[in-house]
């Protein structure tokens, strides 16, 4: 069973401390996204689990074994760069066949798993050429071969689609998504797209400033983000922030707006609602001064302010609405779709 | 040519003709004289034009004795030590350049900046400012008349050392890494990944390391007594000497070809290489 | 300087730069740290002892009239080569850069000097100004010349001059081709829509572009006049007529080799040493600031 336990790992440069106190448990055959802004320390993350980087503190453990000082080639791990990492003198086949033929595979056997790797991603017929003469996206295909070939117990993904183009980037998420599926390896995947961490990921681990913020399921991290920082992160258009003092179900914007909260909070908060969750409606108690409306066709976003304050808000309403045009419009807040945070910790009070 | 102006073009081909004759004009007067005999090449004005002696001439030259009169060893045998020694230099200086780089970038050890300035430091000291102490050293090794003294003492080399470090830095992390992860220890990493990668650089620095061993004068002639040891670019020192009792310029001038041939020909046959080596090293 | 990533171990690396520095230490710093210790020392007349007298062999080596004019000649004769040789391949260059069919062939006939050894250079040039046989001297004589480089020392230097800087053109000449392919053609496209002549251009716009490369070869070129000469110089002249043509190079070659004065020739080294060290620095910081550029 290839479960990975992540126990209070910190990652120290000299004095400066980069990963603190990360913990986690992966389950077998699950996808894990771990995703943050750049600097967030996603990718230490990740290259400790492959062993490219040592763990200062704690523990890291693949199957219930503790793994800290073992070689990267000893992990039972394969891993597929940002930039590929293919050997430039080495035909597809023999890049594939390498890390094989280092562990004494018969040849047989090493044909036999190259191609079947080959088939699965249909690069069968580029199996004799060089590194150089493919395109981008046939050359992520090899690097996901060279993965498979090893048939490990994990696998490890460093942003391996930001140098593809948006469309075969879309195109290859989903290829990832059912490779994965069929073949049930425990994987771990690094992005800095929130997109790709929605749509890929069993459950997503958000990291900042070397921090995770939440760990749960996409649609947990959408619906009940555990901060601030979280919620302005996922989702797009971003989460509407302005703040408020909460007293009794009452929540008193700083503009002087009241809304109705179901939750206890008391005292200086921050609310967060998504700009879809603005409901228009003449009588709403929500007013946004229009300075912008974009017509995306689906949608129109409205840019705007809230009346009384310069807080920047952002609401998504549905086809091109004509209403957009307005100077102000109105809008619904259900209690249900209001986010509250601390506004000092910036975590969720539930 | 931003323009076209007739009258310009003739002069640029006319200005570059000039130059090369003037670069190939000694290459001619050598290869008249050693087409003609003995007694031609000893009448004032020397000819300008090949003779019919050249085969004649190169049989002798390469086969016979040489200079009549003149107990030296055969010029096939200086060129083959000429061969041995080139060959070694560069050899040599390759490996021991790509081992020292491979340490310096891709290992933490102790002392690996003194041991990257010890290197440094023979750039700052040629043959020539330490002729006296170097020759001490190599005759208290035993190694005066041998292959071992001709090249040995000349292998370390802080250019190619440099040049194969820039080489390895320019490599992505990411290739190391994904070797690691493929279980490649260090030494199979060097043989499978690096080597390869930097095989044109290594061809490169080859033909210059070729050229610049196959010229070295100053160190064969302090260290080859025995005349069997003797180069063929020592040997033209010689010869001229002996021709101030009795000139054979035909035999001289064969001589100082055979000599010239070798590197002139890698030159023009891997001219690309050696451009490259010449700029890589040197920058 | 060291991969972000990379190994850590002791022996392995350790044994990869054996080989390396065990050369540099047996043959390059021993032996250079011998030519320092007996700079210090004067030996009786017949090498039985020695003594230690600090600074005295570099006192006597700079009240040495000879020694001086010796350092001065060098100077004459290292900036006689660099000039004639850079000056011949930056014009060399600048025609080839205009050729556009043929560029390749020029080219291949002009940088194959490199390829011959100094002495052998050497050699080719005494033969052609050999007083009695040399096309030169025959040629110079309709003009009334009458030339001996084995008597009149200036024109011995003119000779070893000429062979020394005939043999590096090929080098200025490659270096200075790349540089000027190196400029973007737009640059010189813009300067002829100014109005600029070809010859304008070629001073205003390319030479001053090209100066990186001129500093780096004016260093190269003296460094080879220095030191790469002295196979030129053992083959044409042997330092004569009357020290006209010896360098410092070959003074030191001379002095310890020929005439066993140790001390002498061992102050003489150390002095090489320091002028070497001082044009790798200069080289060096130069290559830094190129980096930038």
């Amino acid at each position: 069973m290839a479960n990975i336990k992540l126990d209070k790992l910190t990652k120290s440069y000299g004095d400066t401390e980069v990963l603190h106190h990360i913990d986690g448990q992966i389950e077998h055959g699950e996808f894990i996204v771990i995703v943050g802004p750049s600097g967030c320390g996603k990718s230490t993350l990740l290259r400790m689990v492959a062993g490219l980087e040592t763990v200062t503190t704690g523990e890291v453990s693949i199957g219930d074994k503790m793994i800290n000082d073992l070689e990267p080639a000893d992990r039972d791990i394969a891993m597929v760069f940002q930039n590929y990492a293919l050997y430039p003198h080495m035909s597809v086949e023999q890049n594939m066949a390498y890390g094989l033929k280092i562990r004494k595979l018969p040849k047989a056997e090493i044909k036999r798993r190259v191609e079947e790797a080959a088939d699965i991603l249909e690069i069968r017929d580029y199996l004799k050429r060089k590194p150089r003469q493919l395109s981008g996206g046939q050359r992520q295909r090899v690097a996901m071969g060279r993965a498979i070939v090893r048939d490990p117990q994990v696998f490890l993904f460093d942003e391996p689609l930001s140098n593809l183009d948006a469309k075969l980037r879309v195109q290859m998420r989903l290829e990832i998504r059912k490779l994965q599926r069929r073949l049930g390896v425990t994987s771990i995947y690094v992005t800095h797209d929130q997109v790709e961490a929605m749509t890929l990921g069993d459950r997503l681990m958000v990291l900042n400033g070397g921090y995770v913020e939440q760990f749960g399921t996409p649609i947990e991290v959408y619906e009940k983000p555990a901060s601030i920082f979280v919620a302005g992160f996922i989702g797009s258009p971003s989460m509407n922030f302005v703040s408020a003092t909460a007293a009794n179900g009452v929540l008193t914007l700083s503009n002087g707006t009241t809304l109705a909260t179901n939750t206890t909070a008391a005292g200086a908060v921050t609310v967060g609602i998504r700009p879809e969750h603005l409901f228009p409606n003449k009588d709403g108690v929500l007013k946004i001064e229009v300075d912008l409306p974009e017509k995306l066709g689906a949608t129109t976003l409205v840019h705007g302010r809230i009346s009384g304050a310069e807080t920047a808000f952002t609401a998504s309403l549905n086809g091109i609405n004509a209403a957009s045009t307005a100077d102000v419009l109105s809008f619904d807040a259900p209690p249900e779709f209001l986010h509250i945070f601390d506004a000092e910790t910036g975590k969720r009070i539930s | 040519m931003v323009e076209n102006r007739p009258f310009l073009t003739v002069i640029t081909h006319a200005v570059l003709v000039l130059g090369v004759i003037m670069i190939a004009l000694p290459i001619w007067i050598t290869f008249v004289a050693a087409s003609h005999d003995e007694l031609r090449m000893t009448q004032a004005p020397i000819p300008m034009l090949p003779g019919g002696h050249f085969w004649e001439n190169f049989t002798r030259t390469l086969f016979g004795s040489g200079l009549a009169g003149n107990e030296i060893t055969p010029v096939w045998r200086m060129l083959l030590n000429s061969l041995v020694m080139a060959f070694s230099i560069a050899a040599g200086k390759i490996v021991i350049s790509l081992l020292s780089a491979f340490a310096i970038v891709y290992f933490k050890f102790p002392f690996r900046m003194g041991f990257f300035w010890m290197i440094f430091l023979t750039l700052m000291l040629p043959v020539e400012v330490r002729i006296l102490p170097t020759f001490e050293v190599v005759a208290n090794l035993g190694l005066l008349n041998s292959y071992w003294g001709l090249s040995v003492p000349l292998i370390a080399s802080a250019t190619a050392t440099f040049m194969f470090r820039q080489v390895f830095l320019t490599i992505p992390d990411e290739m190391l890494e994904s070797a690691r992860i493929d279980g490649a220890g260090p030494l199979r990493f060097f043989w499978d990944i690096l080597i390869p990668l930097s095989r044109t650089n290594i061809a490169a620095l080859f033909v210059i390391l070729f050229i610049y061993g196959w010229n070295q004068y100053l160190w064969p002639l302090l260290i080859t007594t025995d005349s069997d040891m003797t180069t063929i670019v020592v040997s033209i020192k010689q010869m001229l000497e002996a021709a101030e009792q009795s000139p054979q310029w035909n035999i001289i001038m064969m001589t100082a070809m055979l000599a010239m041939l070798p590197p002139i020909l890698v030159v023009i046959a891997m001219q690309k290489l050696f451009v490259q080596g010449l700029t890589e090293t040197d920058k | 300087m060291l991969k972000r990533v990379h190994f850590i171990k002791i022996m392995l690396p350790l044994l990869l730069v054996a080989p390396q520095i065990a050369v540099t230490i047996i043959f390059f710093m021993w032996p250079a740290g011998q030519a320092l210790y007996q700079s210090f020392l004067i030996e009786d007349a017949f090498g039985l002892s020695s003594e230690f007298v600090w600074f005295e062999n570099f006192e006597l080596l700079f009240d040495d009239e000879i020694y001086l004019q010796t350092f001065w000649r060098t100077a004459v004769f290292s900036s006689l080569v660099a000039v004639l040789a850079m000056s011949i391949a930056l014009v060399l260059a600048g025609f080839a850069e205009r050729v556009i069919k043929g560029a390749g062939a020029y080219r291949t006939l002009l940088i194959w000097p490199y390829a011959v050894a100094p002495v052998l250079a050497g050699a080719l040039w005494v033969f052609m100004f050999n007083p009695t046989l040399g096309i030169f001297p025959f040629l110079l004589e309709k003009i009334n010349i009458d030339w001996n480089h084995y008597l009149n020392g200036g024109q011995a230097m003119g000779l070893v001059v000429a062979a020394a800087a005939w043999k590096q053109i090929a080098y200025n000449f490659l270096f200075y081709l790349a540089a000027m392919q190196s400029i973007p053609k737009s640059v010189i496209e813009a300067a002829a829509i100014d109005g600029a002549s070809p010859m304008r251009r070629f001073w205003t716009i390319t030479f001053p572009l090209v100066s990186p490369t001129t500093f780096f070869l004016l260093v190269i070129n003296i460094v080879y006049a220095f030191f790469d000469t002295f196979g030129i110089i053992h083959a044409v002249t042997q330092g004569g007529p009357a020290n006209a043509t010896t360098i410092l190079v070959y003074k030191v070659y001379n002095d310890g080799f020929v005439g066993l004065d140790l001390g002498g020739s061992a102050a003489q080294s150390v002095v090489l040493m320091f002028i070497v060290i001082v044009m790798t620095v200069v080289q060096f910081r130069y290559v830094e600031k190129k980096v930038e550029y």
